[in-house]
């Protein structure tokens, strides 16, 4: 069959506004009107892998936190696999407990967002390429950014893992690389990984066209 | 021929805005300056969140209920309803779709929200619903008043509802406004006006359907929204592991 050409065109985006917790996160906002809300923590007691704590602030060109963004992370399991038909990768478990996808806002006085989440496996790359090193796409949207924006953070104890990473390696400046790994930290026997991204500036963070 | 598992099609970014709009000033200091890297679909983008019906409570849908305390909020009685299409034409079933909006006097149930207009105690302004199998929603709401916003000293934004959606796959995810048919305000709209193609523009307004009208009881308006169509992959070898 031969395929036809697209006929419709993409519904063009427009910023999320400065109320965008009232629709996604409410509590946020400073409500409650769901009985099931979305939030910032992936796992429950019962998800295998390594809990990790995910946090930083996002900061504009002036330096300055952004105090109003919403933060979207999508992940695979411990096990390296997406809970999706796409991912058809069946030598590795589903887990059944971890959807991989979590919800928060900066937060209005200290710009940190969070999640608490585990440490996703490697996850196959594209045929013919390595395996991707474990890594969490973010995608981030707020008042003044028109067009949601993507990106990545890997771990910065994976540095075999990275120095090998099909996606790190089509980035040409290796020194901004190195704005999508996040520091590991262990503070009162958690495991925290800080990953502050820069909107513009000089450490801007690389976004991705996907 | 898989229809929600292949790799995704370029983006068009000519028909969004783009990330440096000086005119909507807060885009100033927000937006990258480097260009975006460009990266083949892997399943990191191919995949998505997927949502269950049972998650969502029967009222979420429905703006006019679901925040109602002591009676109904005060506004237009609105429907909101269309298909979530992708770019081959294909409805995009059960999908997430969430909405949020102003009341009808234009003021936001938000603790940012400073404006004068008055908080309606009956309504919440948010919802949430699935595409049915053949990727349709439908919302019932009052229509939002316009609202100034600090831009330019009398800057206001028309009357607007905000729409975001995920479609099958990570890469689909957007955020989106839509407007109402006829308002004189999208026209010197900061916030629309970040779109450079005007026809695109218009593809945000959402027309007045009198067809799912309920007479005596409430209008309707219909927006249909188009995600980013996969590709065929004829040719091709399959992403590892999809």
């Amino acid at each position: 069959m031969i395929p036809s050409l697209p006929t419709l065109k993409e519904t063009p985006s427009q910023t999320a506004g400065p109320y965008v917790h009232i629709g996604l996160i409410p509590h946020q906002a400073g409500f409650d009107i769901f009985e099931r809300n979305f939030s910032n923590v992936l796992v429950t007691p019962r998800t295998r892998g390594e809990r990790i704590r995910i946090e930083g602030r996002i900061f504009d060109g002036a330096g300055a936190p952004s105090r109003d963004v919403l933060v979207e992370i999508w992940q695979a399991n411990a096990a390296g696999r997406y809970d999706h038909p796409a991912d058809r990768q069946e030598s590795k478990d589903v887990d059944p407990t971890f959807r991989g996808w979590g919800r928060t806002g900066t937060d209005f006085h200290t710009g940190l967002y969070t999640f608490e989440t585990i440490k996703p496996g490697a996850v196959a790359g594209r045929h013919g390429h390595k395996p991707m090193a474990p890594h969490v796409n973010l995608w981030l949207a707020a008042r003044g950014i028109n067009i949601g924006l993507a990106t990545r953070m890997y771990f910065s104890d994976e540095e075999e893992a990275n120095a090998a990473d099909p996606v790190l390696n089509i980035i040409e400046q290796p020194a901004r690389r190195e704005t999508l790994i996040a520091r590991r930290e262990e503070r009162r026997g958690e495991v925290v990984y800080v990953f502050d991204i820069h909107l513009q500036g000089e450490r801007e963070t690389v976004f991705f066209d996907v | 021929m898989d229809t929600d598992t292949g790799e995704f099609m370029q983006r068009d970014r000519g028909i969004h805005p783009p990330a440096f709009t000086p005119t909507y000033k807060t885009s100033v200091l927000r937006s990258p300056r480097i260009p975006l890297w460009s990266l083949q679909n892997s399943l990191s983008e191919v995949t998505g969140p997927t949502f269950r019906r049972e998650e969502l409570g029967s009222l979420d849908n429905d703006l006019i209920l679901n925040y109602a305390k002591d009676g109904e909020p005060i506004g237009e009685r609105t429907i909101v309803h269309g298909h979530v299409l992708d770019e081959n034409g294909r409805g995009v079933p059960n999908t997430l779709v969430e909405v949020w909006q102003a009341n009808a006097g234009g003021r936001y149930r938000h603790v940012n929200d400073r404006y004068l207009a008055p908080i309606d105690p009956n309504f919440g302004g948010c919802g949430r619903t699935l595409t049915d199998g053949k990727g349709y929603y439908y919302f019932r709401t009052v229509k939002p008043g316009a609202y100034p916003f600090r831009n330019f000293v009398n800057s206001w934004r028309p009357a607007h509802i905000h729409f975001s959606i995920f479609g099958s796959g990570f890469a689909q995810r957007l955020i989106t406004q839509m407007y109402f048919e006829g308002d004189p305000l999208i026209r010197n709209d900061v916030i629309a006006g970040t779109i450079p193609d005007a026809d695109a523009i218009q593809r945000l307004v959402a027309r007045l359907d009198m067809s799912a009208a309920i007479p005596l009881d409430c209008l309707a308006y219909r927006f249909d929204i188009i995600l980013r169509g996969r590709r065929s992959t004829l040719f091709e070898n399959k992403l590892q592991g999809s």
